[in-house]
């Protein structure tokens, strides 16, 4: 039934007023509460992270020696590519925006739910059949897609790529784009449309705010790409010649078009995990956001910046502007440089708190900041000549999305007792947490050392060289450490299983998530606290200070086992 | 709604004055197209809400001093539950499955499409159902 909302004045907890709807998996079928899409969302697209995780662990495994024989060579070509294309299109964005964005943003602005949840609901449904129709492939007689996650013209054509396993990965990319467009237009409108009086725009999380400015992002660059494969379907069978030379077209107007939707995208899955981290910073060192207004700036430069650095991945094809590129992507570095002072800025001086997410977050920030590092040497041209398609690059992006996992946990950690009103184990969330950060790291810095020495990426054999061997030995060992964090997360979920109730607000957090029950109910909200800053679950929680002197807080205990 | 406004339009010039540069120097069409796109992209949502931010008083969301009771009163309809997205995600499944397996694939794919049209718009028109 359809529910005509009135705002809740009451500062008293009013009659339960539960939701009598289906049970069961009617109910999962016919919902459009965005909490229980979020929560699909998440569960899907972790499903999708152990997925493409086990397809990267296979490819170390046939990496551990140079004439690997673990799989063949085409199945390695299906392998990376269905390892990039699962984490890139079906983890780390549905995710973020579809997951945890889709739970907590209309809760952080004091919504009922998405402004149209019917939409939302579509999009989750295009997202799992899209993530489905990719994975087909595997079942077809050609094998899954194997031109690599970017499917570059000429090699993506119909006689290069025979087979139903790239048209599959075409298909379910339409699928998953419509989705990321409609999840696009839902967080713009809830965030314009559906906030709480007294959420003015700079009250807002930082979480919300990186999130409304990726959903433009995903709105301005998710539909070039849909544009791109349908051009690149009709060049496979309808006979068109976008992207044949034979026929009077251009192979690289397809890594124009991929790279506009493909470098914007890479903030797409950055920014929400930004926001991530930013909020538990700040909750963990008990301090407001430093620089909120500088941080939201940041936000909207890098944004803005995203949609000119494409070509800085085509630098060697010698047809694009290198200075343009070189300069702006190099541009990208000043307001990223700008969060991470914001963060440490945070951390300063504050009363730290090493919960299990706020490791991963300073993990996040450790990792990321070596990502963004060696990205700025990618973005000098002559640099990119010498380590373009060899594992340098590889490193780089894996220090980048590596971090990107670590904040995701640190947001699973630290939003997962609003969601499911319980809490993980600590104590084996931290040593999780030390699997995925050192494994990260042991797995990435070979990698860096042996694209120097120029092994190039994509190749399922490689040279007897001794040093080569080690460094590849080596990753493969951090590969193996970050599986076992992987596994430890599964534990966790199992031993901590409804055991720790978690109360509305165990961080003493700051936002207006934490001022709700655990889970919320139905429509979020049975009263608002009044909004006078962009704290005011804190502000209320704590009348007697604005600000908190050094050295007076009140230590939380927690009933996981530990605290601080 | 000013600060929504600006937000879109400043970014719609930020890309303009890209696209000029861009375009004038490196005489590269797809980029320069893309870009003036995204330029449009911006004016188009921006220049609405200013239009209307012109014209209408502070919503309670945008006034800092609001308290939560200026905000109660009908905040909209909200739809309990609906097979409808559902159908219609499925149609929309078959429909790309005919990309690949066949044409024939396009009879479930458009008919589960076309029934969640019509049953989406009139569980709309009536209020909605579980
Ligand atoms: C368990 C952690 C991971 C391991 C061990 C791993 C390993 C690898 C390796 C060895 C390659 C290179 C394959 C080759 O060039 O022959 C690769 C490629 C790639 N990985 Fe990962 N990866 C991991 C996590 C991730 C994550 C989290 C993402 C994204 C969110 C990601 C995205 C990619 C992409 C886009 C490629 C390029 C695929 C291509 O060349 O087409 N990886 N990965
Ligand atoms: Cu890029």
């Amino acid at each position: 039934m359809t529910d005509v909302l009135e705002r809740p004045l009451h500062l008293e907890e009013p009659d339960h007023h539960e939701h009598h709807g289906p049970s069961g998996l009617l109910k999962w079928l016919t919902t459009t509460d965005h909490k229980v899409i979020g929560l699909s969302y998440t569960v899907t697209s972790v499903i999708l992270l152990v997925i493409g995780g086990a397809f990267a662990e296979i490819i170390r495994a046939q990496l551990a020696s140079p004439n690997g024989t673990l799989v063949s060579l085409a199945q390695y070509n299906e392998l990376f590519t269905m390892h990039g294309s699962v984490m890139i299109y079906l983890f780390a964005g549905p995710f973020a925006f579809g997951g945890l964005a889709n739970i907590i943003v209309p809760i952080q602005v004091g919504a009922p739910d998405m402004a149209f949840p019917r939409l939302n609901a579509l999009s989750y449904w295009l997202y799992l059949t899209g993530s489905i129709t990719m994975l087909l492939g595997f079942f077809t007689a050609g094998g899954a897609a194997n031109f690599g996650w970017v499917a570059y013209a000429p090699l993506s054509n119909s006689i290069n790529t025979p087979g139903a396993g790239a048209d599959l990965w075409i298909g379910g990319l339409l699928l998953t784009g419509f989705s990321a467009i409609f999840t696009g237009v839902n967080l713009v409108a809830t965030i314009f449309y559906l906030r709480a009086p007294g959420m003015t725009m700079f009250r807002m999380p930082i979480f919300t705010w990186n999130m409304l400015v990726t959903a433009i992002l995903i709105l301005l660059a998710f539909p070039v790409l849909t544009a791109g494969l349908i051009m690149l379907y009709a060049d496979r069978h309808f006979g068109t010649h976008i992207f044949s030379v034979a026929g009077g077209g251009v192979p690289v107007l397809w890594q124009h078009i991929f790279w506009f939707w493909g470098h914007p995208e890479v903030y797409i899955l950055a920014l929400p995990f930004f926001g991530m981290a930013t909020e538990i910073f700040a909750v963990f060192s008990r301090k407001p956001v430093f620089g909120y207004k500088g941080m939201i700036f940041a936000t909207i430069t890098i944004a803005a910046l995203s949609l000119g650095v494409w070509a800085h991945h085509m630098f060697t094809t010698g047809v694009v502007l290198l200075p343009f590129f070189s300069i702006m992507s190099l541009l990208i570095a000043v307001p990223t440089g700008i969060k991470i002072f914001n963060w440490i800025g945070t951390m300063w001086r504050g009363q730290v708190w090493f919960s299990t997410a706020m490791l991963m977050a300073i993990g996040f920030l450790v990792t990321f900041l070596v990502g963004g590092l060696t990205g700025v040497y990618l973005a000098s041209p002559p640099l990119d000549f010498f380590t373009h398609d060899t594992y340098f690059v590889v490193a780089h992006f894996h220090s980048v999305v590596m971090a990107l996992v670590l904040a995701g946990m640190g947001g699973l950690y630290y939003w997962g007792p609003k969601v499911t009103g319980y809490m993980l184990n600590e104590r084996i969330g931290k040593i999780q947490f030390w699997f995925l950060f050192v494994g990260t790291q042991v797995f990435t810095m070979p990698l860096y050392l042996v694209g120097l020495r120029g092994m190039p990426r994509r190749m399922a054999i490689y040279p007897h060289d001794p040093q080569w061997k080690f460094l590849n030995d080596v990753s493969s060992l951090g590969a193996v450490l970050i599986g076992i964090s992987t596994i430890l997360f599964v534990v966790n979920l199992v031993v901590s299983w409804k055991k720790y109730p978690a109360g509305d607000n165990p961080w003493d957090a700051q936002t207006l998530e934490w001022f709700t029950t655990s889970p919320p109910p139905h429509h979020n909200f049975y009263r608002l606290p009044p909004i006078r800053s962009e704290r005011p679950t804190w502000d209320y929680n704590h009348p007697e200070h604005h600000a908190v002197p050094h050295g007076q807080h009140v230590e939380p205990v927690l009933t996981t086992g530990e605290s601080k | 709604m000013r600060v929504e406004a600006k937000l879109l339009l400043g970014l719609g010039v930020f890309f303009g004055v890209m696209c000029a540069v861009y375009w004038n120097w490196s005489l590269e069409n797809a980029g320069g197209v893309m870009m003036f796109a995204g330029m449009l992209l911006c004016f188009l949502p921006g220049g609405y809400y200013y239009f209307w931010s012109r014209r209408m008083k502070a919503r309670p969301e945008d006034d800092p001093q609001a308290t939560p009771a200026q905000g109660a009163g009908v905040v909209g309809a909200f739809p309990g539950t609906s097979i409808w997205p559902f159908t219609l995600g499925m149609g929309a499944f078959f429909s790309v499955l005919a990309l690949v397996f066949g044409i024939w694939f396009l009879v479930p794919g458009l008919g589960l499409v076309f029934w969640a049209v019509l049953g989406g718009t009139s569980e709309g028109r009536r209020g909605g159902r579980v």
